[in-house]
């Protein structure tokens, strides 16, 4: 099982992938827009504190381009690795 | 024309759309039926899933919410957006590939297990109940209030309209038609809040408006004056760990949700299932960015208009006299001085405005043209009539599908099989029904439920099908009992028995993240406890994770006898 085969490379950078994304979504939603929200206020953004912004506007377009930036970079990987590792008998 | 005029004109004409849509996607197989023949190209599912997503209570209570709640109001707006990143990433793809036509279909094939797929059927069926009772009444109220019909005629009327094309169109008829509701949903949104931003802030797009207009900076010093918190301050109603749980149990809960699982076995393939999770968003987000810009203008509006107010000033408002008559807006001039005043004690405070009014009175208050608050109208049945449509299917398919076709008679016919998934649609159209026109007193309370439950039962075991190999019937089965049993438990007892929030405070809605996090623990040490799945099913979750193959997996062969 040393030697990678496609499928278990491809799978293994999908996993990366997620857990990075998961980390930002975790960031923005729970640790910016709720844990941290406070400190955040204490500056604002346009005429609004910052971390209030974040938790009714910021977090959900942060939302929105996480999931497209997945779907991007998991189109690189089908093309990289997709090939052949289908095929490949279990 | 009055706004009566206006609003039977565009029910009227988007009835007629809906009809026609229903009778052009009219399917003669199941896979129509159930799946809309897996053709449904990524961007219109984007829109489908926004509309089977934003229900009436997105659309008409929760900007009233969040304006109530002010910052606190947060908690809708990450957890019922938040839950679709986890739904692109961690689900909507897997689930495409496994290409089955429901979510306990999953939950039976994934843990070879006909006890498992029961324990999905009854939450399926469960969740999409206490969601969709809520749906009808909301056809019911739209329909009264501003075409003074009976609510019960106008439950009925909306029931014809979604039985016409969900019975004939399945899954089909009911995408296409929800792609339309959402055209007309979001359009009914995004008029009087462009309106209302350029009214008050001199901004057109409430988004801009709202965060570089001075409206919260004036509403946080109305708000101080009055002795309210400030509107932007967070956890002035509600601890901050109530807040974190609410926020975690309702975005886990809406990745959890069936009728929004099964709108991604819809698309043709897993890259379209990605995308499609995407748009979904991007439509979300378009109202969800929205609503919290015309909840603090209406918040500030209505203070600005009514606090302080004569009797006299206030009767000549129209509108005010209007809403006061359906009891959703209520004065008492309870110190005697000729004037209202709105405080945070009950005791004193004179103005009690319910919270359902805000969308729904927000283009009156801002005297905008009949034919926008006609438009408000129809986009309220657009947005409840999508939503349930969705979850009808969803009742329909877990008793057609899951349990005749998968546990009862395996050999049924296509044909029979249609057959019974239209029977079993109506069937569920005439229960909502029947709870729309009698809502149990209990409507509003049950759903914490539905998220409280999807969280606690289906995503863990989805999940760990999916990322843990390792993962067999007997750990699935234990992980949802358990998280199910503590969750319904916790609910039940504060809700109904006065049973005090004994887990750090943690409110009913948010007892749904501990049930998740239990379900985890109970599945994975159950499973590492008692033997490993078999060889077919590790096969399959290899097969899962590969998306180059775009035919189904062939795994409906293992025989009846093999599962329990």
């Amino acid at each position: 099982m040393n030697d990678l085969n496609p499928r278990e490379i491809y799978w293994r950078k999908n996993k990366a992938l997620i857990r990075n994304l998961l980390i930002v979504w975790a960031v923005v939603s729970l640790g910016m827009s709720i844990l941290f929200v406070q400190p955040l206020n204490s500056f604002n953004l346009g005429r609004v504190p910052f971390g209030f912004w974040m938790a009714q506007q910021g977090v959900i377009y942060v939302f929105v381009v996480l999931i497209f930036i997945y779907a991007i970079q998991m189109d690189k990987l089908d093309r990289k690795y997709g090939n052949g590792s289908g095929k490949k008998p279990d | 024309m009055s706004v009566e005029a206006w609003t039977t004109v565009l029910v009227i004409l988007s009835f007629i759309v809906y009809i026609y849509i229903g009778w052009r996607s009219r399917v003669s197989d199941t896979k129509g039926f159930f799946v809309a023949e897996q053709g449904v190209p990524a961007v219109a599912n984007g829109a489908a899933t926004a509309a089977d997503w934003m229900s009436a209570a997105s659309f008409i209570s929760m900007a009233g919410l969040i304006s109530f709640l002010g910052y606190d109001g947060s908690i809708y707006l990450i957890g019922w957006t938040g839950g679709y990143v986890l739904l692109a990433l961690l689900l909507a793809p897997y689930l495409r590939k496994f290409g089955k036509y429901t979510v306990p279909d999953f939950v039976g094939d994934r843990y070879y297990s006909n006890v498992a797929r029961s324990v999905a059927v009854v939450a399926a069926i469960f969740v999409s109940m206490t969601y969709v009772a809520g749906q009808m009444r909301g056809v019911g109220i739209v329909f009264s209030r501003f075409l003074q019909v009976d609510v019960s005629t106008g439950v009925v009327i909306g029931m014809v309209i979604v039985a016409f094309f969900a019975i004939l169109g399945g899954m089909k008829g009911i995408t296409w038609t929800q792609v339309a509701q959402y055209c007309v949903l979001i359009v009914a949104y995004l008029i009087p809040a462009f309106a209302i931003s350029m009214l008050l802030t001199g901004i057109f797009v409430p988004q801009l408006g709202f965060t570089f207009g001075d409206i919260v900076e004036k509403l946080n010093a109305v708000q101080v004056d009055l002795g309210f918190a400030e509107y932007s301050q967070p956890f002035a109603n509600k601890s901050m760990l109530d807040v974190l749980f609410i926020t975690i149990a309702l975005m886990v809960g809406t990745a959890g949700l069936p009728h929004v699982i099964v709108r991604f076995y819809t698309v043709p393939n897993v890259r379209a299932a990605r995308y499609s999770a995407g748009w979904a968003l991007l439509f979300i987000a378009i109202l969800y960015t929205t609503a919290p810009a015309i909840a603090s203008f209406a918040r500030y509006n209505l203070i600005d208009s009514l606090h302080n107010k004569t009797v006299a000033e206030v009767q000549q408002l129209d509108w005010a006299t209007k809403w006061e008559n359906t009891g959703l807006l209520q004065f008492e001039d309870k110190n005697g001085d000729g004037r209202f005043q709105l405080t945070p004690e009950e005791a004193s405070n004179e103005i009690i405005v319910d919270r359902d009014i805000i969308v729904l009175a927000n283009p009156e208050v801002a005297q905008l043209a009949p034919w926008v608050v006609a438009l408000v109208a129809a986009g309220g049945l657009a947005a409840a009539l999508s939503t349930a449509s969705g979850l009808l299917l969803v009742i329909s398919s877990s008793i057609a599908h899951d349990v005749y076709y998968r546990m009862v008679n395996p050999h049924a016919s296509e044909a029979k099989r249609l057959m019974v998934g239209r029977v079993m649609v109506g069937f569920a159209i005439a229960i909502a029904g029947y709870f729309g026109i009698n809502p149990p007193g209990f409507v509003a309370q049950v759903v914490a439920f539905a998220f409280g439950l999807a969280a606690a039962s289906f995503f863990p075991v989805i999940i760990l099908g999916i990322f843990d190999k390792r993962t067999n019937k007997e750990g699935a089965i234990a992980g949802m009992i358990t998280g199910l049993a503590f969750t319904i438990f916790y609910i039940v007892g504060v809700k109904f028995a006065g049973m005090p929030t004994w887990f750090f405070n943690v409110s009913a809605e948010g007892i749904g993240t501990v049930g998740m996090i239990l379900n985890f623990v109970v599945t994975l040490v159950v499973s590492r406890l008692t033997p490993p799945p078999p060889a077919d099913i590790q096969a399959l979750v290899e097969e899962l994770r590969d998306p180059t193959h775009h035919v189904p997996i062939a795994l409906t062969d293992i025989g009846e006898e093999q599962l329990d």
